[in-house]
Protein backbone atom coordinates (compact mmCIF):
# COMPACT_ATOMS: atom_id res chain seq x y z
CA UNK A 1 0.00 0.00 0.00
CA UNK A 2 2.69 2.83 -0.88
CA UNK A 3 0.91 4.14 -4.09
CA UNK A 4 0.70 7.97 -3.90
CA UNK A 5 -2.27 9.34 -2.95
CA UNK A 6 -2.58 11.16 -6.76
CA UNK A 7 -3.31 7.29 -8.24
CA UNK A 8 -4.86 5.79 -5.45
CA UNK A 9 -8.69 6.50 -4.14
CA UNK A 10 -9.80 5.38 -1.21
CA UNK A 11 -12.99 4.85 0.54
CA UNK A 12 -13.10 4.16 4.09
CA UNK A 13 -15.94 3.24 5.95
CA UNK A 14 -16.12 3.01 9.90
CA UNK A 15 -18.39 1.78 12.38
CA UNK A 16 -18.66 0.91 15.90
CA UNK A 17 -20.86 -2.60 16.91
CA UNK A 18 -21.84 -3.71 19.65
CA UNK A 19 -20.95 -7.13 19.21
CA UNK A 20 -17.54 -9.63 19.39
CA UNK A 21 -14.92 -9.52 16.91
CA UNK A 22 -15.31 -12.82 16.60
CA UNK A 23 -18.69 -12.79 15.73
CA UNK A 24 -18.00 -10.18 13.77
CA UNK A 25 -15.67 -12.79 12.21
CA UNK A 26 -18.14 -15.23 11.23
CA UNK A 27 -20.27 -12.84 9.36
CA UNK A 28 -17.48 -11.70 6.87
CA UNK A 29 -15.89 -15.01 6.68
CA UNK A 30 -18.91 -17.78 6.21
CA UNK A 31 -20.54 -17.53 3.10
CA UNK A 32 -24.11 -17.99 3.69
CA UNK A 33 -23.44 -14.91 6.55
CA UNK A 34 -21.55 -12.92 3.94
CA UNK A 35 -24.07 -13.79 0.91
CA UNK A 36 -26.99 -11.90 3.48
CA UNK A 37 -25.24 -8.50 4.00
CA UNK A 38 -22.83 -8.30 1.17
CA UNK A 39 -23.41 -10.90 -2.23
CA UNK A 40 -23.78 -14.34 -2.47
CA UNK A 41 -20.27 -15.82 -3.23
CA UNK A 42 -17.79 -18.79 -2.91
CA UNK A 43 -16.02 -17.01 -0.37
CA UNK A 44 -13.34 -19.15 2.02
CA UNK A 45 -11.01 -17.41 4.09
CA UNK A 46 -7.91 -18.74 2.80
CA UNK A 47 -4.87 -16.81 1.51
CA UNK A 48 -4.60 -17.32 -2.47
CA UNK A 49 -8.30 -18.34 -2.68
CA UNK A 50 -10.25 -17.00 -5.81
CA UNK A 51 -13.78 -16.12 -5.44
CA UNK A 52 -16.88 -13.90 -6.83
CA UNK A 53 -19.21 -12.00 -5.24
CA UNK A 54 -22.49 -11.70 -7.52
CA UNK A 55 -24.40 -8.62 -7.40
CA UNK A 56 -27.99 -8.44 -7.52
CA UNK A 57 -27.47 -6.21 -10.43
CA UNK A 58 -26.11 -9.39 -12.77
CA UNK A 59 -22.45 -8.02 -12.01
CA UNK A 60 -19.67 -10.22 -11.12
CA UNK A 61 -16.66 -9.20 -9.23
CA UNK A 62 -13.49 -11.20 -9.34
CA UNK A 63 -11.55 -11.39 -6.03
CA UNK A 64 -8.87 -13.12 -4.81
CA UNK A 65 -7.70 -13.52 -0.92
CA UNK A 66 -4.80 -11.49 0.28
CA UNK A 67 -4.67 -11.60 4.08
CA UNK A 68 -6.33 -13.64 7.03
CA UNK A 69 -5.76 -12.86 10.09
CA UNK A 70 -8.98 -14.24 12.06
CA UNK A 71 -10.35 -11.58 14.20
CA UNK A 72 -8.27 -9.17 13.35
CA UNK A 73 -7.81 -8.49 9.59
CA UNK A 74 -9.45 -9.57 6.40
CA UNK A 75 -8.24 -8.22 2.65
CA UNK A 76 -9.42 -9.27 -0.62
CA UNK A 77 -9.22 -7.80 -4.46
CA UNK A 78 -11.89 -6.66 -5.45
CA UNK A 79 -12.04 -6.18 -9.32
CA UNK A 80 -14.89 -5.63 -11.59
CA UNK A 81 -13.39 -5.94 -15.37
CA UNK A 82 -15.19 -4.08 -17.51
CA UNK A 83 -14.27 -3.39 -21.30
CA UNK A 84 -15.82 0.26 -20.87
CA UNK A 85 -12.86 2.39 -18.97
CA UNK A 86 -15.52 3.95 -17.22
CA UNK A 87 -16.42 1.29 -15.27
CA UNK A 88 -13.68 -1.01 -15.19
CA UNK A 89 -12.48 -1.32 -11.20
CA UNK A 90 -9.58 -2.82 -10.07
CA UNK A 91 -9.30 -2.03 -6.11
CA UNK A 92 -8.35 -4.29 -2.64
CA UNK A 93 -11.06 -4.68 0.17
CA UNK A 94 -9.14 -4.25 3.65
CA UNK A 95 -11.83 -5.26 6.84
CA UNK A 96 -9.63 -4.44 10.38
CA UNK A 97 -11.69 -5.78 13.45
CA UNK A 98 -10.82 -3.88 16.92
CA UNK A 99 -12.27 -4.45 19.91
CA UNK A 100 -13.58 -1.86 21.86
CA UNK A 101 -15.13 -1.83 25.40
CA UNK A 102 -18.41 -2.31 23.94
CA UNK A 103 -17.74 -4.33 21.16
CA UNK A 104 -15.91 -4.34 18.18
CA UNK A 105 -14.80 -1.38 15.72
CA UNK A 106 -14.77 -2.16 11.69
CA UNK A 107 -13.02 -0.51 9.41
CA UNK A 108 -13.59 -0.91 5.49
CA UNK A 109 -10.71 0.47 3.60
CA UNK A 110 -10.91 0.13 -0.25
CA UNK A 111 -8.21 1.51 -2.22
CA UNK A 112 -8.34 1.93 -6.21
CA UNK A 113 -7.02 3.16 -9.31
CA UNK A 114 -8.37 3.42 -12.90
CA UNK A 115 -5.94 4.67 -15.30
CA UNK A 116 -8.33 6.95 -17.06
CA UNK A 117 -9.52 8.77 -13.74
CA UNK A 118 -5.81 8.90 -13.07
CA UNK A 119 -5.33 10.77 -16.45
CA UNK A 120 -8.56 12.77 -16.15
CA UNK A 121 -8.06 13.96 -12.80
CA UNK A 122 -4.65 14.40 -13.22
CA UNK A 123 -4.64 18.72 -13.91
CA UNK A 124 -7.05 19.19 -11.40
CA UNK A 125 -7.48 22.29 -9.94
CA UNK A 126 -9.41 23.37 -6.96
CA UNK A 127 -12.08 24.03 -8.57
CA UNK A 128 -13.30 20.48 -9.45
CA UNK A 129 -13.37 19.40 -5.57
CA UNK A 130 -16.28 22.08 -5.48
CA UNK A 131 -17.80 20.97 -8.71
CA UNK A 132 -18.10 17.70 -7.67
CA UNK A 133 -19.58 18.40 -4.02
CA UNK A 134 -22.49 20.52 -5.68
CA UNK A 135 -22.68 17.78 -8.39
CA UNK A 136 -23.63 14.96 -5.70
CA UNK A 137 -26.34 16.95 -3.96
CA UNK A 138 -28.02 18.00 -7.14
CA UNK A 139 -28.10 13.73 -8.22
CA UNK A 140 -28.90 13.25 -4.86
CA UNK A 141 -32.04 15.43 -5.41
CA UNK A 142 -32.70 13.62 -9.05
CA UNK A 143 -32.88 9.98 -6.88
CA UNK B 1 -15.09 5.66 -23.45
CA UNK B 2 -12.20 7.23 -21.89
CA UNK B 3 -12.06 9.64 -25.01
CA UNK B 4 -15.57 11.09 -24.33
CA UNK B 5 -14.03 11.10 -20.49
CA UNK B 6 -11.34 13.89 -21.73
CA UNK B 7 -14.05 15.54 -23.69
CA UNK B 8 -16.47 15.94 -20.89
CA UNK B 9 -13.49 17.19 -18.89
CA UNK B 10 -12.33 19.63 -21.39
CA UNK B 11 -15.81 20.78 -21.80
CA UNK B 12 -16.58 22.17 -18.16
CA UNK B 13 -12.91 22.73 -17.74
CA UNK B 14 -13.78 26.68 -19.07
CA UNK B 15 -14.35 27.97 -15.56
CA UNK B 16 -17.63 30.47 -17.65
CA UNK B 17 -18.84 27.06 -19.16
CA UNK B 18 -18.93 25.78 -16.02
CA UNK B 19 -20.69 28.14 -14.22
CA UNK B 20 -23.68 27.96 -17.63
CA UNK B 21 -23.95 24.28 -16.75
CA UNK B 22 -24.02 25.00 -13.23
CA UNK B 23 -26.85 27.52 -13.24
CA UNK B 24 -29.07 24.97 -15.45
CA UNK B 25 -28.27 22.66 -13.41
CA UNK B 26 -29.44 24.55 -10.61
CA UNK B 27 -32.34 26.35 -11.89
CA UNK B 28 -33.27 24.56 -14.93
CA UNK B 29 -33.87 25.17 -18.32
CA UNK B 30 -33.31 28.60 -19.29
CA UNK B 31 -33.07 30.64 -22.18
CA UNK B 32 -29.73 32.29 -24.15
CA UNK B 33 -30.91 36.00 -22.79
CA UNK B 34 -31.51 34.52 -19.01
CA UNK B 35 -28.10 32.95 -18.96
CA UNK B 36 -26.48 36.37 -20.36
CA UNK B 37 -28.16 38.41 -17.79
CA UNK B 38 -26.24 36.54 -15.02
CA UNK B 39 -23.02 35.30 -16.52
CA UNK B 40 -21.28 38.58 -17.11
CA UNK B 41 -20.42 37.68 -20.27
CA UNK B 42 -21.42 39.06 -23.84
CA UNK B 43 -24.24 37.14 -25.45
CA UNK B 44 -22.43 35.67 -28.09
CA UNK B 45 -19.98 34.62 -25.88
CA UNK B 46 -22.66 32.32 -23.91
CA UNK B 47 -23.91 30.93 -26.85
CA UNK B 48 -20.57 29.85 -27.80
CA UNK B 49 -20.16 27.82 -24.59
CA UNK B 50 -23.82 26.51 -24.43
CA UNK B 51 -23.02 25.07 -28.35
CA UNK B 52 -19.80 23.58 -26.56
CA UNK B 53 -21.89 22.41 -24.06
CA UNK B 54 -24.30 21.08 -26.36
CA UNK B 55 -21.60 18.94 -28.18
CA UNK B 56 -20.11 17.10 -25.42
CA UNK B 57 -24.16 16.24 -24.39
CA UNK B 58 -24.05 18.23 -21.59
CA UNK B 59 -26.81 20.50 -22.43
CA UNK B 60 -30.10 19.95 -24.70
CA UNK B 61 -31.81 22.89 -26.96
CA UNK B 62 -35.33 23.41 -27.29
CA UNK B 63 -36.79 25.95 -29.40
CA UNK B 64 -40.03 27.69 -29.09
CA UNK B 65 -40.32 30.64 -31.69
CA UNK B 66 -38.21 32.68 -31.62
CA UNK B 67 -36.37 31.77 -28.36
CA UNK B 68 -33.81 28.79 -27.26
CA UNK B 69 -34.14 27.11 -24.04
CA UNK B 70 -31.43 24.90 -22.56
CA UNK B 71 -31.38 22.80 -19.91
CA UNK B 72 -28.79 20.42 -18.37
CA UNK B 73 -28.46 16.71 -19.04
CA UNK B 74 -27.27 15.07 -15.62
CA UNK B 75 -26.82 12.48 -17.31
CA UNK B 76 -24.09 12.79 -19.66
CA UNK B 77 -22.15 13.46 -15.99
CA UNK B 78 -22.33 9.78 -14.88
CA UNK B 79 -19.27 8.81 -16.02
CA UNK B 80 -17.37 11.55 -14.06
CA UNK B 81 -18.85 11.03 -10.75
CA UNK B 82 -16.13 10.11 -8.82
CA UNK B 83 -16.61 6.44 -7.71
CA UNK B 84 -15.81 7.24 -4.04
CA UNK B 85 -18.82 8.78 -3.29
CA UNK B 86 -20.71 5.81 -4.94
CA UNK B 87 -18.55 3.25 -3.09
CA UNK B 88 -19.05 4.80 0.63
CA UNK B 89 -23.01 4.88 -0.16
CA UNK B 90 -23.05 1.06 -0.95
CA UNK B 91 -20.86 0.26 2.06
CA UNK B 92 -23.36 2.46 4.64
CA UNK B 93 -25.86 0.64 3.04
CA UNK B 94 -24.05 -3.05 3.31
CA UNK B 95 -22.94 -2.44 6.32
CA UNK B 96 -26.54 -1.52 7.60
CA UNK B 97 -27.21 -5.03 6.60
CA UNK B 98 -24.80 -6.43 8.33
CA UNK B 99 -25.81 -4.92 11.22
CA UNK B 100 -28.95 -6.80 10.95
CA UNK B 101 -27.67 -9.86 10.34
CA UNK B 102 -25.44 -9.55 13.99
CA UNK B 103 -28.76 -8.45 15.74
CA UNK B 104 -30.32 -11.41 14.20
CA UNK B 105 -27.43 -14.13 14.94
CA UNK B 106 -27.97 -13.04 18.46
CA UNK B 107 -31.60 -14.10 18.75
Amino acid sequence: MTKTSAETRSVVVERELPHPPEKLWRALTQPHLIEEWLMKNDFSPVVGHRFNLRGEWGGVLDCEVLEVEPNKTLSYTWNFVHEDAAYDLRSVVVFTLTPTGAGTRLRMEQSGFRPDQRQAFGGANAGWQQFFAKLDQVLARVD
Amino acid sequence: MARDHNVLFRTLADPSRRAIFERLCRDGEQTVGALTARAGISQPAVSKHLGVLKQAGLVRDRHEGRQTHYSAQLGALAPLINWTSRMTGFWEKRFDALEDLLHRMDQ
